[in-house]
């Protein structure tokens, strides 16, 4: 594909051949044809398609705000989830992610703590949110715990991954004092993670409240709940009133996001 | 203290080191406070049921015992196929998600396209692909184009312009200038500055960015079943709507292994391309 740079000067270059990457490249080619017709798509579809978007976008045009009482009160139940799976989720993710770092802990500790995180890793947040809804039953505690488990995953693996870069040098330097192991905690280990930590706190709280929106559409409380009944009800309007409200927290949210990262910065 | 050097008294105290500036105290202060309350209001204001709460255990205990042993007949009758649509689904988006990412990311990348206006709607479309879940693209495409895996793959791909085009955007920001100048100076057309002067610089990092979505898009194609738009997610609503429970646990046993195959082969591939 690079040949097709070369001008109709006299001298032409002519770039070496990656062979590999051409036959990664045209296989990727074939692949896409083949799943093409695998699922049935063809022009006449398309067309069809296109007319039904846009007449199910002209359905969706003006947003009707009517029932903005049940729109407000699944937002914040989105929020409460967001806010308390965040709290818990650290909470429970410190412990966590000191123990599964290797250059503080035995291996006999890290293993098991390892395993915790990708357990929790594992399944999308809706599968987990599906679970403790039998547990639990319907309602914004099982959006809460599901999102408990997908913050656990992710905080405590980078936290984990931040203290094993730390340097090694003022954690030898305060043993040397002959301090005990908690005060190599808090004036060696913490003080050299702290600011990376608050950055997961923020990007995981961001990614819980995307999720809490989400975690309705199985039962489990929030906003989410409303969009899937409005949809299933073909409230369109309604349902655009929703996605609008979402994206607009969404953003609120970012903005907050950057202030808390310029004050810890 | 020696008064000799110190004739004026307030200087000792002026040189106090302070980590940060009273405002800034001020701000975290604030900042503290707030994340409290917000805390506390939404642990009052949760709608807990208590009963269900100490029902828990015992809900959980019963799960797991009408999980196991997992229904492994299912996996030849069901699951096979749909996992074969949910790899199908990922795969296809995130193909569709390249094709519309790289004009994107070369518009909102700022050394690229000298162009405020275009880079600002480059922005939007980022982040309105960003903003919207992927399981709510698939409600609108599960609407647009009948439930199926064509919705999912669509849900998939406009998911991830958003991604791709921001990493993909950043990526040509950090390019080097030299080649870039080299080729100006020869009087090369744009075409020709994009396809030999940023696109082998960004390469490696382009697979990878896309490989990366990869991966993700397979666990978020998942569950996009779950609103009807095809793939292992069908599988999983199906068992879970008829509660046998041995079946879902072999799907979720199923997904688990691809994920972790899926995960092995990134890995690999990653170490040969970077």
């Amino acid at each position: 594909m690079s040949n097709a740079a070369t001008s109709n000067g006299k001298r032409k270059y002519v770039p070496k051949r990656n062979w590999a990457g051409t036959i990664a490249y045209i296989l990727l080619a074939a692949y896409l044809l083949y799943v093409l017709t695998l699922f049935d798509i063809n022009l006449q579809r398309m067309y069809v398609g296109i007319d039904r978007g846009a007449e199910f976008i002209g359905r969706m045009m003006p947003p009707n705000f009517e029932r903005y009482a049940l729109l407000i009160e699944g937002m914040l139940e989105s929020l409460q989830i967001a806010v308390i799976a965040t709290t818990v989720g650290v909470i429970l993710s410190l412990p966590v992610g000191f123990l599964a770092a290797r250059n503080l802990m035995p291996a006999w500790v890290t293993w098991p703590a390892r395993a915790i995180i990708v357990a929790c890793r594992s399944f999308h947040p809706v599968i987990v949110a599906i679970l403790f809804v039998k547990a639990v039953g319907f309602g914004a505690l099982a959006g809460s715990m599901a999102l408990v488990v997908a913050s656990i995953g992710f905080i405590s693996k980078l936290f984990a991954e931040a203290i094993e870069e730390i340097s090694l040098k003022q954690i030898e330097a305060i043993r040397a004092t002959g301090a005990p192991f908690s005060s190599v905690i808090t004036y060696g280990v913490l003080p050299q993670v702290m600011g990376r930590f608050i950055g997961f706190i923020s990007y995981q709280l961001d990614s819980n409240l995307r999720n809490s929106t989400m975690v309705g559409i199985v039962g489990a409380g929030g906003i989410g709940g409303t969009l899937f009944a409005a949809f299933q009800r073909f409230d369109y309007d309604f349902v655009s009133a929703i996605l609008i409200s979402i994206i607009a927290v969404i953003m609120v949210a970012e903005g907050v996001n950057n202030i808390m990262r310029k004050l810890y910065r | 203290m020696n008064q000799q050097t110190l004739d004026n008294p307030t200087f000792l105290e002026k040189k106090n080191w302070t980590r940060f500036t009273p405002l800034e105290r001020t701000s975290r202060f604030l900042f503290y406070v707030v994340t409290l309350a917000a805390i506390v209001v939404s642990m009052q204001t949760i709608e807990i049921i208590p009963e269900f709460l100490i029902d828990a255990p015992e809900q959980f205990a019963d799960m797991f015992n009408r999980m196991w042993p997992p229904d492994v007949s299912y996996y030849p009758d069901s699951i096979h196929d749909a996992m074969l649509e949910t790899i199908h689904i990922a795969t296809l988006g995130t193909l569709i998600a390249i094709i519309m990412a790289i004009p994107v990311g070369v518009m909102v990348a700022e050394n690229v396209t000298q162009n405020k206006l275009l880079n600002w709607i480059a922005r939007f479309i980022l982040v309105s692909s960003r903003s919207i879940n992927s399981l709510v693209w698939a409600l609108l495409f599960v609407a647009i184009l009948g439930p199926g895996p064509l919705a999912g793959a669509f849900a998939i791909a406009f998911r991830s312009v958003g991604f791709i085009g921001k990493l993909f955007g950043e990526a040509l920001e950090e390019s080097h200038k030299g080649p870039i100048e080299a080729l100006h100076t020869t009087g090369a057309p744009w075409f020709s500055i994009m396809t030999m002067g940023y696109w082998p610089q960004v390469l490696p990092t382009f697979w990878s960015i896309v490989l990366f979505r990869w991966d993700i898009n397979l666990r978020e194609s998942a569950v996009l079943g779950l609103v009807g738009a095809g793939g292992i997610g069908v599988a999983l609503s199906t068992a879970l709507e008829l509660f046998f429970w041995d079946r879902v646990c072999m799907v979720l046993l199923s997904m688990l292994a691809v994920v972790a195959i899926v995960e092995l082969l990134v890995t690999q591939i990653r170490k040969r391309i970077l």
